[in-house]
């Protein structure tokens, strides 16, 4: 067990428990015992996430095998002859996601603006907080749902005006959605690091003679852009990983495709829809493998983020 | 230096603009909401939650067995995680700068990040496959592995609030310093970690994804754990994509339902933390 050290503790940082000195041991039991829970849960959770990533890479050792790095650049996706790729979902992820990341980009960029510097307090900025914070809130298959009956007909009646191939479903009906369900992160992280620009900078520009525009353009932005830039990250991370209201939307076709209006598939929708289906165990491991993949990019991308913040508290905490 | 009228007149533009966008968002809320509650509520009367699901072609029917296989994941969930998330949670604030509680912190963060549908097919190799069937047991793990690190990082955030100050009174009156942690700092930090508890609880209510090959679905009322089961979720999910009107209609009340008790959890989360929250 852990015991106390005198040097790493300086008094204001709580580094070690406050534990009492010659304790008789019977009276001790207890208080070992509570010390191995915390060590035993702590441990769990460590093998858990071991475990999780093992489980992965072990069920996807067969297509691996089979396939080599052409499973990341081939997209041929054939179960009847056995070959798998996964190169359009890959594809098809990234262009949703991204998609949706640059339609929500203007509007969760307005939202951190508008309730982290023009209205911080009072009724309307709260009742607007909570009104993205239940957007969040809605599950994603109800996304989905209203996404494939309400706006799939709205995109084809679009289509059909631009002279489109009229699907209605597809990468650009799932990047709508998708852009709706993570405009709330990207948003309230940004309002939060807005908030968090020091007024004598502000007010220094306004003593310059700058305009309101003028200071957010050349002060406020530009401070808080780190921030901005990792509640990007993470709802672009969000939006990698979300799978149901995508499913529902995207059409489910497994070709290579670019043209954003065309039905697709995401490595995400390609689980959802095949894995009970999936017969053999090359079949069924190139799935697996495909969740390892999934796996490995949002964690990539979560982490870039909360680097991201993390550097921003160690900055904010010196000042 | 340009016009300063025309300083002024970008700057009134773009807060305009700033506006427009931002009430915006306000539109695809009030849609959903709008065609969940119109379509929803025409569906639900006494007979929706108490009956069965029809078959094809009969009128009618309920969403009582996915309201109860909901219920019974969300508890089954709750004690999966709720007990080693608290401990985790304690371990993380008490050995806050051991090289074990980093990691242990890591892996909560890397947890978190995980997408819904990967969790499915880790429960679906680790309790489907040896079993053999599809169980409601399987989408509990599923579920519960996704709001441990919400339990965790809750636990661990609320504890690290209470002021020092408190667990050295305790300590001075000679309590042990295990009974500090359980009589003392825990309970302080109740509202908290039921508020963690209960977003978490939000979160997993909804999903669908890690349940679509370990819970699976089931036309049937089952208690057992080890069957598959169905859950509201994903009746919304097979009964939407279902081309028969009157499954649409049914996927509809049971959204409006979802959307309602998730509602009723935030609201509770936020009743909680007005009316509990202990400050120092």
């Amino acid at each position: 067990m852990e015991t106390p050290s005198l040097s790493r503790s300086n008094g204001l940082v709580r580094d070690t428990p406050l534990t009492r000195p010659n304790i008789s041991s019977k009276r001790n039991f207890p208080e070992i015992f509570f010390r191995f829970t915390l060590f035993l849960s702590g441990i769990v959770v460590l093998l858990l996430i071991s475990a999780i990533l093992l489980t992965l890479i072990l069920n996807a050792l067969p297509s691996i095998k089979a396939f080599g790095l052409e499973f990341l650049s081939s997209s041929t996706w054939d179960p009847v002859s056995g070959k798998f790729g996964s190169l359009a979902f890959i594809v098809g992820t990234l262009l949703t996601s991204f998609l949706a990341l640059i339609i929500s980009i203007p509007f969760s960029l307005a939202i951190s603006i508008f309730l982290g510097e023009y209205y911080k307090k009072g009724g309307l900025p709260s009742t607007l907080g909570s009104t993205i914070e239940l957007l969040s809130g809605i599950p994603s298959i109800i996304y989905g749902f209203w996404g494939l009956l309400i706006l799939a007909p709205i995109v084809r009646a679009m289509e059909m005006k631009l002279g489109i191939v009229p699907y209605g479903v597809g990468i650009f009906t799932a990047s709508i959605i998708l852009a709706i369900m993570i405009i709330p992160y990207s948003a309230s992280l940004g309002r939060d690091v807005i908030n968090l620009v020091p007024s004598e900078l502000k007010e220094g520009a306004y003593a310059l003679g700058a305009t309101r525009f003028e200071v957010i353009k050349k002060i406020v932005v530009p401070y808080a852009r780190s921030g901005i830039i990792a509640g990007f990250l993470l709802s672009l991370g969000r939006a990698l990983g979300e799978t149901m209201a995508v499913t529902m939307v995207i059409g489910n076709a497994n070709f290579f495709t670019l043209n954003i209006f065309s039905p697709a598939n995401t490595m995400a929708s390609i689980i959802a829809n095949e894995f009970t289906e999936a017969t053999g165990k090359l079949y069924l491991s190139s799935l697996i493998e495909i969740g390892l993949v999934l796996f490995l990019i949002t964690a990539v991308i979560n982490f870039t983020g909360k680097w991201i913040i993390n550097r921003l508290d160690i900055r904010g905490s010196k000042k | 230096m340009k016009n300063l009228k025309f300083r002024i007149m970008i700057d009134k533009f773009f807060i305009i603009l700033i506006a427009i966008l931002t009430f915006a968002i306000i539109v695809p809320l009030f849609a959903i909401l709008f065609y969940v509650v119109k379509q929803g509520v025409s569906v639900i009367n006494w007979e929706f939650f108490v009956s069965l699901p029809a078959p094809i072609g009969v009128k009618g029917g309920g969403i009582s067995n996915a309201i109860v296989g909901t219920l019974i994941l969300i508890f089954l969930s709750a004690i999966i995680s709720i007990p080693l998330g608290i401990t985790a949670g304690i371990f993380l604030s008490e050995y806050n700068s051991s090289r074990l509680s980093n990691y242990v912190r890591l892996s909560t963060e890397i947890l978190q990040g995980i997408p819904s549908i990967v969790m499915g097919i880790i429960a679906y190799i680790w309790i489907v496959k040896p079993i053999g069937r599809f169980s409601a047991l399987s989408g509990a793990v599923a579920l519960g592995i996704m709001m441990l690190p919400l339990v965790v990082k809750s636990t661990e955030e609320n504890l690290r609030l209470i002021p020092q100050s408190l667990r050295e009174a305790s300590l001075a009156l000679g309590v042990p310093y295990y009974r500090t942690i359980l009589k003392v700092v825990l309970p302080a930090s109740l509202s908290g970690i039921l508020t963690g508890i209960l977003i978490g609880i939000a979160r997993v209510a909804g999903e669908t994804a890690p349940l679509l090959f370990t819970a699976f679905g089931s036309p049937y009322m089952n208690v057992n754990i080890l069957k598959p089961i169905n859950s509201l979720p994903l009746l919304i999910f097979n009964y939407a994509s279902s081309p028969y009107h009157e499954w649409q209609r049914i996927a509809w009340g049971a959204s409006f339902v979802l959307i309602v008790f998730v509602l009723i959890l935030s609201l509770m989360t936020k009743g909680l933390t007005r009316k509990w929250k202990t400050e120092f």
